[in-house]
C-alpha cells in the first residue's frame, strides 16, 4: 500500500537498474523505511520505540550468536563455559553483559511500545492484525527470554526453570506428563538444558519472521499518530525518510547511552547474584524469583493464594495454583481481544477525558505495585497489595474499557494531522466553512472521526 | 458487543474469585491471626558497610591496587586456600596481578595438582604450570566451603560482604541472647554479619596471621581488606578494563547523538512549525 502522493522508487544507476528487474530489493527497502513510505508529521517520541525494539532484535541475534561459538549446552559445563567466555573470550565479558542487559533493554523498549498502544489506542480497527502480530510477538520474547535464562546454569537459572515449567503441572490430568515431557525428566537437567539452547537459538529467528509480518501488517493502513485523526492529505505525512530516520537515530543514540552505561557500568544490577552460584538441585534458594520483566505477571500469579472452593463442603473446583497459571497467561491473551473491548471511535487518549484518567490512575500504577510486588518475597504485605492490582488489571481492560468506551464523551478532534501541528487548515475550511482557525467548535465531530479512505 | 460482555463477565467473575477466595481470607489473617514467628537470630544480624574508606576500585574510575590485590593473593593462599577452592582462576592469570613469566612460573610449581595418571589410572600429583587451575580442595569436616572464584558475585554488595563477614565474628550479648532464647548451635560459629548469624566457618583471620612480603600492616582489618580485593579481582578480572572501555564506548555515543540531534533539528527545521 501506499498513499497516492509516496515518492515512487527511481533506480538510477545501471547496478540499480538491473537489481529492480531482477529483484527489486532496494526497492522493497525504500518503501519499507525509506523515503517511499508517508508518515504522519505529528509522531512524537512514543513513536521511537518499534524501531529500537527491531534494533534490540538485531543486537541480541548477533551477541547471541557469537556467544553460542563459545558456549557448551552440558550441565557438567555449561557455567563453566559462561565463566570462559567472561574470562578468557576476547570481548567476551563485552558480549555477554550485551546480551543479558540487550534482553533487559528489548523488554524495557518493548513495554513502551506496547504501553503507547495502550495509550493512543494503537490496536483499533485498521490497525488490529498489527496489534495480534504484535502479542505474538511479545509472547515469544517472554518464552525466548525464559529460555536463555536458563543457559547459564546457575542456581536462579535451574530453579526458574523448575518453577516455571511446573506452571504447566497445574494444569488438571495432563498437567505432569506434559511437564515432564517439556523438560525430558522429572527435574531439569542435561536434556533441558540442551532443548532450550536450542530453541533458544530458534525462536529469535521466528521473532524476526513476526517482526517482518508486524511491519508488512503496518504498511496496509500506514503509521498512527498522536491525534488518532488519520492522514487525509499530502501535507499531513512525511517520508519516513530522512525525517523519521534522523530522529530515529537521535533516539537511538540516547537508549545506547543508557545501555551502555548498564553494560559497562553496572552490568549485574539487573540480575540476581545467586546466579553466579552454579545450579544445584539439592539447595534451593531462599527467594525464587525470575528476571525483573517478568515481574508483573509473577505478581498476578502469586495473587491467587486460595482454591476456589464450594464454601462449608470441602470440595475443591480448581486449585490455586491453576488459577494463578489461568489468570497469568490470561492477563497476556486477553490483549488479544483488546481492539474488540475498547469500541470508543476516538482513538488518541489525549482525546477521551475519562479513559486517560483510568490510565494514568488505574492502569499505571497497578502496573507499578505489580512490578513491584513481583520481585518482593511472598509475605504479608506484598501478597494483598498484589491482591488489589491484579483486580484493577482485569477489571480495567475487561470492564472500565467496554463501559467507558461506551458512556465517554470524547473531546473534539481536529480536523487533520496538519491542522494538529499548525493550527490551522486550508483544506478544513471548505468543507467545514462553521467551524472557524483551530479551535474546533462542532461538539460532536462525527465527521473526522473515520479514517480517510 | 458480545466479546464485550464476554469480556465484562469473565473480569467480573475472575475479581470475584480473587477477592473472596484469595483476598479476603489472606487479609482476616494478616489482621487477626498472630505474625509469623521471626528466627531469634534474626535479632543478631547487623548490615555491615565494608571497610572505611572503600576499595581502591570502587567507583566509575577505580582501579585495582596490584600490591594489595598481591597481598589478597597471599593471604588466600595461607589461610583460605585451606578449605576454599578456585577453580574458574589459573596461574596464568596472576600475571594480570603484576607478577612477572618467571614468577607466575614458580608460584604456579609452588602447587601441586592432582591428576590422573594415563599409564597406571592411578592418582598422581605433579607441580602446577601456569596453564593449570588451581586445584579443587578435599574438606573433610562439615559443611561445603563454597568455591572463592566468583564469591563477590554471588553475593549482594560481595566485595563488602566479604570484608564484613571476615570482622563479624563475637559473641552474641548474652543478656538478649537470654531474652529472645538464643543458642549458636554446636559446631556453628556466631557471625553478625552472616545472613542468619550462625556460620560453620571458624574466624579465620587474627592479628598478625600472616606475614606480608612487602612488610604492609597485617591486623585483621587489612588482610580482610585485602583478601576482599583479591576476591573481587577473581570474580571480574576484566572490571578495570570493563569500565575505560566504557568510558571511551560513552564518549564516542555523546558525540554522535549530538551530531544526530543535530541533523534531527536541521532536517525537520522546515516541517516544523515555530514556538506558539
Amino acid at each position: 500500500m501506499s498513499f497516492a502522493w509516496a515518492k515512487q522508487y527511481e533506480p538510477q544507476t545501471a547496478l540499480t537498474k538491473w537489481l529492480d528487474e531482477k529483484l527489486p530489493l532496494p526497492r522493497l527497502v525504500y518503501n519499507a523505511v525509506g523515503a517511499g513510505y508517508p508518515v504522519p508529521r505529528n509522531l512524537n517520541y512514543m513513536w521511537n520505540f518499534g524501531v529500537l525494539a527491531g534494533f534490540f532484535l538485531v543486537v541480541q541475534i548477533v551477541t547471541g550468536v557469537v556467544l553460542a561459538m563459545h558456549y557448551a549446552a552440558n550441565g557438567l559445563v555449561a557455567f563453566a563455559t559462561v565463566e570462559h567466555i567472561m574470562r578468557d573470550v576476547n570481548y567476551g565479558w563485552m558480549l555477554r553483559y550485551a546480551h543479558a542487559n540487550g534482553a533487559s533493554f528489548f523488554f524495557i523498549v518493548i513495554y513502551m511500545h506496547i504501553f503507547r498502544g495502550f495509550f493512543y489506542s494503537s490496536y483499533k480497527a485498521p490497525r488490529e492484525m498489527i496489534w495480534l502480530l504484535g502479542v505474538v510477538i511479545f509472547l515469544l520474547m517472554m518464552a525466548t527470554a525464559f529460555m536463555g535464562y536458563v543457559l547459564p546454569w546457575g542456581q536462579m537459572s535451574f530453579w526458574g526453570a523448575q518453577v516455571i515449567t511446573g506452571l504447566f503441572g497445574a494444569i488438571p490430568l495432563i498437567g505432569e506428563p506434559i511437564q515432564v515431557w517439556i523438560l525430558g525428566g522429572y527435574a531439569p537437567d542435561n536434556a533441558a538444558l540442551n532443548r532450550f539452547f536450542s530453541l533458544h537459538f530458534l525462536l529469535p529467528f521466528v521473532i524476526a519472521g513476526v517482526v517482518i509480518l508486524h511491519i508488512w501488517a503496518l504498511h496496509i493502513p500506514g503509521s498512527s499518530n498522536p491525534t488518532g485523526v488519520e492522514v487525509k492529505q499530502e501535507s499531513d505525512t512525511v517520508p519516513f525518510h530522512p525525517y523519521y530516520t534522523a530522529k530515529d537515530g537521535f533516539g537511538l543514540g540516547v537508549v545506547l547511552i543508557l545501555f551502555t552505561s548498564l553494560v559497562f557500568f553496572a552490568p549485574n544490577v539487573l540480575g540476581h547474584p545467586d546466579n553466579y552460584i552454579e545450579a544445584n538441585p539439592l539447595s534451593t534458594p531462599a527467594h525464587i524469583v525470575p528476571e525483573w520483566y517478568f515481574w508483573p505477571f509473577y505478581a498476578i500469579l502469586r495473587a491467587f493464594t486460595g482454591d476456589l472452593t464450594i464454601p462449608f463442603t470441602g470440595i475443591t473446583l480448581i486449585p490455586a495454583k491453576l488459577l494463578g497459571v489461568i489468570a497469568m497467561f490470561g492477563s497476556i491473551l486477553l490483549w488479544f481481544i483488546l481492539p474488540w473491548l475498547d469500541k470508543s471511535p476516538v482513538r488518541s487518549g489525549h482525546y477521551r477525558p475519562l479513559f486517560r484518567k483510568f490510565f494514568w490512575f488505574g492502569l499505571i500504577p497497578a502496573m507499578a505495585v505489580l512490578f513491584y510486588c513481583g520481585g518482593a518475597p511472598a509475605e504479608q504485605p506484598y501478597v494483598l497489595i498484589s491482591q488489589i492490582a491484579t483486580a484493577y488489571y482485569f477489571l480495567h481492560f475487561l470492564v472500565i474499557l467496554p463501559i467507558i468506551s461506551q458512556i465517554e464523551v470524547p473531546k473534539p478532534l481536529p480536523f487533520s494531522i496538519t491542522e494538529a501541528v499548525l493550527g490551522k487548515d486550508k483544506a478544513a475550511e471548505a468543507p467545514r466553512a462553521g467551524s472557524v482557525g483551530g479551535g474546533d467548535t462542532g461538539t460532536a465531530p462525527e465527521g473526522s472521526l473515520q479514517p480517510a479512505e | 458487543m458480545t466479546i464485550r460482555l464476554g469480556g465484562i463477565i469473565a473480569g467480573l467473575a475472575i475479581t470475584a474469585v480473587l477477592l473472596l477466595w484469595s483476598l479476603l481470607p489472606g487479609a482476616y489473617s494478616y489482621a487477626f491471626d498472630p505474625a509469623p514467628e521471626q528466627q531469634p537470630s534474626a535479632a543478631f544480624y547487623e548490615h555491615g558497610h565494608g571497610p572505611e574508606g572503600g576499595f581502591a576500585f570502587d567507583g566509575a574510575f577505580g582501579k585495582w591496587d596490584m600490591a594489595q590485590l598481591q597481598r589478597g593473593y597471599q593471604v588466600y593462599k595461607e589461610v583460605c586456600k585451606a578449605c576454599h577452592s578456585l577453580k574458574y582462576v589459573a596461574f596464568r592469570d596472576l600475571k594480570q596481578l603484576g607478577y612477572t613469566e618467571a614468577e607466575v612460573q614458580a608460584e604456579a610449581a609452588s602447587w601441586t595438582i592432582p591428576f590422573k595418571d594415563p599409564t597406571t589410572g592411578e592418582m598422581a600429583e605433579a607441580p602446577g604450570k601456569p596453564t593449570d587451575y588451581f586445584p579443587p580442595v578435599y574438606y573433610a569436616g562439615q559443611g561445603h566451603p563454597p568455591d572463592l572464584s566468583l564469591i563477590t558475585k554471588a553475593r549482594h554488595d560481595g566485595s563488602n560482604y566479604v570484608y564484613d563477614l571476615m570482622l563479624g565474628y563475637g559473641e552474641p550479648d548474652p543478656a538478649k541472647a537470654a531474652k529472645v532464647g538464643f543458642e549458636v548451635p554446636d559446631g556453628l560459629y556466631f557471625n553478625k554479619h552472616f545472613p542468619n548469624v550462625n556460620i560453620a566457618m571458624p574466624a579465620p583471620l587474627s592479628d598478625g596471621q600472616v606475614t606480608y612480603a612487602d612488610g604492609s600492616p597485617n591486623t585483621t582489618k587489612d588482610m580482610a581488606k585485602d583478601v576482599a580485593a583479591f576476591l573481587t579481582w577473581t570474580a571480574e578480572p576484566k572490571l578495570v578494563e570493563r569500565r575505560q572501555t566504557g568510558w571511551f564506548v560513552l564518549g564516542f555515543l555523546l558525540f554522535a547523538t549530538t551530531l544526530a540531534f543535530l541533523s534531527y533539528k536541521q532536517i525537520w527545521a522546515g516541517v516544523k512549525p515555530k514556538k506558539k
